[in-house]
C-alpha cells in the first residue's frame, strides 16, 4: 500500500474536496483510556490542592499505597480470587444457559413460544430481587451466589443474542438453503456468526451485571471475596479500597473489546 | 447448441400447468416450460410479471406460496441472485465452498475462483470486492457444485453497462465449459439475444413467446438477424420497438 503510493508519488499537491463528515471521525488512539487519565489527573490535582476532605475521597497515592498495601498483604489476591472464581462459575453457566436459551428461541416457532414469554417475563424481575428467595432455597452459602449470578448473566445475554438473532437477514437463510447447508452447518456458518455482534453486546453488560451482583452478594454472609473486603474498607471508611474495585469493571470490559475487535474484524461499522 | 439431440433426451426441467399467486392475485396462471439438459434459457417480462416468482418455485423458495402445479428438477441446482448473499462475516474462499464435504473441497473452491478471475482473492473480505467482484464470487460459488440446472435472477441487474458486458462474457464461457441448464432472468433484452439459447417471455402469467435463438457466437448488437429478434421480443413484452 505505502509502496504503491511512494511509487505513484510525483507531486506533494493533495487539493481535494471536503465533505461535513456524519460518522465520529477516526477511533483516537488509545482514546478509551484518556477519558479515566483525565479524571484521574484531575482527582490528583484537586486533591494535592487541598479540594477534597481526604477521608471522603482519598488522594490517588493514597489510594495507590493502599492496593500495593492491599497486595503485600495478599489480601487483594486472595479477595480476588474467590470473587472471580464465583463469578467465573456464574458467568459460564449464565452465559450457557443464555445463549441455549437464545438458540431454542431464535431457531424453533415452539422454542420461542415456551422460552421468549417466560425471559421476557424474567427480565422485568430485577434479580437480586429474588436474594431473599434463592437463600430459602439454596441456602446462605456458596450455591445462592453462583446461582443468582447465572440467572443476571443469562437473562442479559439472553436478550442481546435472541435480539441479534431475530436480526439476521432472511436473506442469508435463504442462500443457506439453495447450498443445502445442515441445520449444524447452518447454525455455526450463519446463525452464530450473525448473532455474534449482539452477543457481545451482552457479554458486555453481563460482565458489568455480574461485577455489580457480586458486590451485594458478598456482603450478605460471605468471609471472603472484593465484595466483603468492599463491605469491610465501609465499615472502616478506608474509602481508597472501593476505588481500586472500579478499576476491574474497567479492565475486564476492555479485554472483551479487544476479543470482540478480533472476532468481529469483518465489520466496518461507526465505530470501526 | 445441438438443440435437436437433447430434445429427445428427458428435460432438466418440466413445468406443468403451474399456477402461484399472492393472496387473491394468480402471477403464474398454468404455465409451462421445459429445458433441455445443457440449454441457455433466458426469461423475459416485464417487472412483476412473475419471473422471480417462477424462479423460486424452481428452486423451491417458495414455501409460503400459494399455488398448484407440477416441477421436476434436477437434484443439483444452484441459485444466483441479483445481490451476491455473500456471507460478510466469512472470506471469499469459505464463502465459495459453503456446505461442500469432503478434502478436495478448497481446492476445488480454488480453482473455481481462478475461472472467475479472482485467484489470490480467497483472503479477502466480502467488502473489500467490488460489486462486479462479488458477483463473480457468487457465479463461483455456484458452478463449484457442478449443477444440472443454474438458476439466476437479474444477476447483473445491479451492475454497471461495462462490468455486465465482461461477465456475459464470463457466464457464456463457463456455462459452455460446465454445462448446466440455465435458467436466466432479465429484463434486458439484448442481454437474452447475446447469451441464451433460447428466450422464453412470459406474459399474463404464462410462457407467451418461446424463440430460439439461432445466431452464432460470439453475437453482434450489429447483426440484422440480431435486431429482427429484438422487434420481436419488444413488441412481446409490449414495447413500442419503432
Ligand atoms: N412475497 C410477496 N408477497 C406479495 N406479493 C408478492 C410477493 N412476491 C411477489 N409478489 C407480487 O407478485 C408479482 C410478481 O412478482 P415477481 O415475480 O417478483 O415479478 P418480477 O420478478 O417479474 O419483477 C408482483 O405483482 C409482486 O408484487
Ligand atoms: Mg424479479
Amino acid at each position: 500500500m505505502t509502496l504503491l503510493l511512494d511509487s505513484a508519488k510525483k507531486s506533494t499537491v493533495d487539493v481535494r474536496p471536503t465533505r461535513p463528515r456524519l460518522g465520529p471521525g477516526r477511533a483516537i488512539p488509545y482514546g478509551r483510556v484518556l477519558g479515566p487519565v483525565v479524571v484521574l489527573a484531575a482527582w490528583w490535582g484537586a486533591s494535592a490542592g487541598g479540594l477534597f476532605d481526604p477521608r471522603l475521597l482519598p488522594a490517588p497515592d493514597t489510594v495507590l499505597a493502599a492496593a500495593l498495601d492491599l497486595i503485600e498483604r495478599g489480601t487483594l489476591q486472595d479477595s480476588l480470587l474467590v470473587s472471580l472464581q464465583r463469578a467465573g462459575i456464574g458467568f459460564s453457566i449464565g452465559a450457557t444457559v443464555g445463549i441455549v436459551l437464545a438458540l431454542l428461541a431464535g431457531l424453533s416457532r415452539s422454542g420461542e413460544a415456551v422460552v421468549d414469554g417466560w425471559m421476557q417475563v424474567q427480565r422485568s424481575v430485577p434479580t437480586l430481587g429474588l436474594i431473599p428467595l434463592m437463600i430459602l432455597w439454596l441456602g446462605i452459602g456458596e450455591t445462592f451466589k453462583v446461582v443468582i449470578i447465572a440467572i443476571v448473566v443469562a437473562i442479559i445475554i439472553y436478550i442481546q443474542t435472541y435480539a441479534g438473532l431475530t436480526g439476521i437477514d432472511s436473506r442469508y437463510v435463504e442462500l443457506a438453503e439453495t447450498v443445502d447447508l445442515s441445520r449444524a452447518r447452518f447454525i455455526r456458518l450463519v446463525v452464530l456468526p450473525g448473532a455474534l455482534p449482539g452477543l457481545f453486546v451482552g457479554l458486555r453488560l453481563a460482565v458489568t451485571g455480574s461485577w455489580l451482583s457480586l458486590v451485594v452478594l458478598e456482603q450478605i454472609n460471605a468471609t471472603s471475596g472484593i465484595g466483603y473486603l468492599m463491605f469491610q474498607a465501609q465499615n472502616y471508611a478506608q474509602t481508597e479500597v472501593i476505588v481500586v474495585y472500579g478499576l476491574f469493571g474497567f479492565v475486564s470490559d476492555g479485554l472483551l473489546r479487544l476479543v470482540e475487535r478480533k472476532v468481529l474484524a469483518w465489520r466496518s461499522t461507526l465505530s470501526g | 447448441m445441438a438443440l435437436d439431440t437433447q430434445r429427445v433426451t428427458t428435460p432438466a426441467v418440466r413445468v406443468r400447468d403451474l399456477v402461484r399467486g399472492f393472496g387473491s392475485t394468480a402471477v403464474l396462471r398454468g404455465l409451462d416450460l421445459d429445458i433441455a439438459p445443457g440449454q441457455f434459457v433466458a426469461l423475459l417480462g416485464r417487472s412483476g410479471s412473475g419471473k422471480s416468482t417462477l424462479l423460486r418455485a424452481l428452486a423451491g423458495l417458495d414455501r409460503g406460496v400459494a399455488g398448484t402445479g407440477e416441477i421436476d428438477v434436477p437434484d443439483q441446482v444452484a441459485v444466483v441472485f441479483q445481490d451476491s448473499r455473500l456471507l460478510p462475516w466469512q472470506r471469499v474462499l469459505p464463502n465459495v465452498v459453503i456446505g461442500l464435504d469432503g478434502p478436495n473441497a478448497d481446492r476445488l473452491g480454488r480453482d473455481a475462483l481462478a475461472e472467475v478471475g479472482l485467484a489470490g482473492r480467497e483472503r479477502a473480505w466480502p467488502r473489500e470486492l467490488s460489486g462486479g467482484e462479488q458477483q463473480r464470487v457468487a457465479l463461483a460459488r455456484s458452478l463449484v457444485r457442478e449443477p444440472a440446472l443454474l438458476l439466476a435472477d437479474e444477476p447483473f441487474g445491479a451492475l454497471d453497462a461495462l462490468t455486465r458486458i465482461r461477465m456475459h462474457a464470463l457466464l457464456r464461457e463457463l456455462c459452455q465449459r460446465h454445462g448446466p441448464a440455465v435458467l436466466l432472468v432479465t429484463h434486458d433484452v439484448d442481454e437474452a439475444i447475446v447469451l441464451a439459447d433460447r428466450v422464453v417471455v412470459l406474459v399474463d402469467g404464462a410462457i407467451a413467446v418461446d424463440r430460439p435463438i439461432e445466431l452464432a457466437q460470439p453475437r453482434s448488437h450489429r447483426d440484422p438477424a440480431f435486431l429482427s429478434y429484438r422487434y420481436e421480443l419488444l413488441t412481446a413484452l409490449g414495447v413500442d420497438a419503432e
